[in-house]
């Protein structure tokens, strides 16, 4: 009862949607904003170890990355604009944090990986450094397509104790408020981001986790279908945006 | 751990320079419970000396409401041709020094 | 209304809030006591301190702060120390600047935790033993949706 009055407030007190989109950074204050634009801000040290993994020999072939994708300026430029793509050998589509998993795996010999590994998280940092500043482009394969569906579906379907769906903070309510914060539009524009809530580095993944455990509904397993057809549905609703690198959130 | 230092390459005599240092380091506050609900042992650097021609020019001590990862920024009057250097330690004494050379012309 | 209905969501959706800081809280006394060590009880002047921090913060654990104090910074009239206080984290004590007169210019920067919204102070002891002052109020929300 009490619940029910609580939520008929929040979308009662909230505007309507935003025609316009605006990122997360559009939305942060301008002293977060300034310390995103600064070099020197601390997701700089998973950039860092990134690059230096790049050319680092790893797994049973000892073969780095760079043996393979020689200068990531050229071979990943763009590449995180445009993941999640599709993966041939398991005929299913794949988001860039698997992808790099999965090059470590197969590629490496390096053996199945840890999603949230610190090296995979620095890895994806700096392939997605490639991108910096490029529109999200979503892959246009056709075999994405029953996936992005998916996504799209998950996105305006309820969930949770609260029984609230994705769409009903973030299409419909963006702008307004919730408790303090603000609600986002939620783009995926800035992973993997330096929150200062978790005072580390952490994936869409984990962000959507939050989100998920927030509306007391059960949270997607790593790396699961359900996962990347939302992170398809995220990008493509996000596309034209500008991927951002170094990202800070609140 | 890393650390990303600021000092620029090279700058008049007199002129006063912005010198900016980012460690990377959870400055865990020791007042935090985990999971399991045990206290967190503190984990904090406590000191960061910044020392210019054999002399320290600038100290903060800090405490755990500093934040994770912290930065400082502060100003130096440039003298001669010398390596800034930087020394940091934490709560159980541990040191880690790094610097860059300031070229005064 | 609003209050409460913040309340409400916030026990709501953010789940039982991850303690960040344990029982102890410093309190305007404490601050107090801990500023009379710095000071060694002597008396504090309004002025010649800027603090800047963001007046709204969406976050408490990463709060850019700035401190300048007015001065020459010349070998005989120079900044000393600069002490950062906040009021209701565990500890008063956030962070102490030594300068000299090699800085130049007293003005530093950095980011801090405030557990919640509170009054920052800072205080500068300047070389001629005189104790300056500056403080700021700060509002800080938190993000709603948080791991637990
Ligand atoms: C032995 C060669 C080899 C190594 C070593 C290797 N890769 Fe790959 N990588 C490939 C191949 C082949 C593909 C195409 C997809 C596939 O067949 O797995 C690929 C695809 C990729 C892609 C997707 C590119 C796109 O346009 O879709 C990324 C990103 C990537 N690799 C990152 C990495 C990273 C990061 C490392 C080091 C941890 C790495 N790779 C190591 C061979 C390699
Ligand atoms: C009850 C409202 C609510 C629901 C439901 C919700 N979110 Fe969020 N979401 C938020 C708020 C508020 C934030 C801003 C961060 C914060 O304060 O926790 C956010 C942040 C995000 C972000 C971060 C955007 C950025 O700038 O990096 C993404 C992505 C996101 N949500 C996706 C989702 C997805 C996907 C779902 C559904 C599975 C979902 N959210 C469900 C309220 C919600």
């Amino acid at each position: 009862m009490i619940r029910a009055a609580v939520l008929a407030g929040i979308v009662l007190a909230l505007p309507a949607g935003a025609q316009d989109r605006r990122t997360g950074y559009d939305d942060m204050s301008p002293a977060l904003q300034a310390m995103q634009d600064d070099p020197m801000n601390p997701a700089a040290f998973w950039l860092i170890d990134g690059e230096a993994l790049w050319s680092e020999p790893a797994g049973t072939r000892g073969q780095s990355c760079a043996d393979c994708h020689d200068a990531a300026e050229d071979s990943m430029a763009g590449v995180a604009a445009r993941y999640p793509a599709w993966d041939e050998e398991q005929a299913a589509p794949v988001d860039l944090n698997g992808r790099i998993a999965l090059c470590r795996d197969r590629h490496q010999g390096a053996g199945p990986q840890d999603r949230a590994d610190p090296d995979i998280l620095a890895l994806l940092a700096y392939v997605t450094h490639q991108s910096r500043g490029m529109p999200l482009t979503p892959d246009p394969d056709p075999r994405l397509d029953p996936a992005r569906a998916r996504g799209e579906t998950l996105f305006t379907t309820r969930m949770g104790q609260l029984n609230l769906s994705c769409a009903q903070c973030h299409d419909d309510n963006s702008g307004g408020h919730l408790a303090a914060a603000l609600i986002p539009q939620g783009h995926p524009t800035g992973y993997p981001q330096y929150r200062l809530e978790w005072e580390t580095l952490g994936t869409l993944e984990r962000r959507i986790r939050g989100c998920l455990t927030g509306v007391r509904a059960e949270p997607f397993a790593p790396g699961s279908a359900d996962f990347i057809a939302l992170a398809l549905y995220l990008q493509s609703r996000a596309a034209g945006l500008q991927v951002e690198t170094l990202p800070i959130r609140p | 751990m890393s650390v990303l230092i600021n000092v620029p390459e090279t700058a008049a005599p007199g002129e006063i320079v912005t010198i900016r240092i980012l460690i990377q380091h959870p400055m865990e506050t020791g007042f935090r419970t985990g999971r399991d609900g045990a206290l967190v042992p503190r984990d904090i650097i406590e000191s960061v000396a910044c020392l210019y021609q054999g002399e320290e020019v600038f100290r903060a001590d800090l405490f755990p409401a500093i934040t994770a990862n912290p930065i400082l920024s502060f100003h130096l009057r440039a003298g001669e041709t010398g390596r800034v250097e930087f020394v940091w330690t934490d709560n159980s004494g541990v040191t880690a020094r790094d610097g860059r050379l300031l070229t005064v012309a | 209304m609003i209050l409460t209905r913040r309340t409400t969501l916030a026990t709501l959706i953010g789940g039982p809030l991850v303690l960040r800081f344990g029982p102890a809280a410093a309190t305007p006394e404490t601050m107090q006591t801990a500023i009379d060590g710095f000071t060694g009880g002597a008396d504090i002047t309004e002025g010649r301190v800027t603090l800047r921090i963001p007046l709204l913060v969406e976050n408490g654990n990463s709060v850019p702060l700035t401190v300048s104090v007015d001065s020459p910074m010349t070998p005989d009239d120079f900044v000393e120390q600069i002490a950062i206080f906040n009021e209701i984290n565990p500890l008063p004590d956030t962070a102490r600047f030594h300068l000299t007169p090699r800085s130049g210019l007293a003005t530093v920067e950095t980011r801090i935790r405030l557990n919640g919204s509170q009054t920052v102070h800072a205080i500068a002891r300047l070389s001629d033993g005189s104790f300056w002052s500056a403080a700021t109020e700060v509002i800080v929300t938190a993000p709603a949706c948080r791991e637990v």
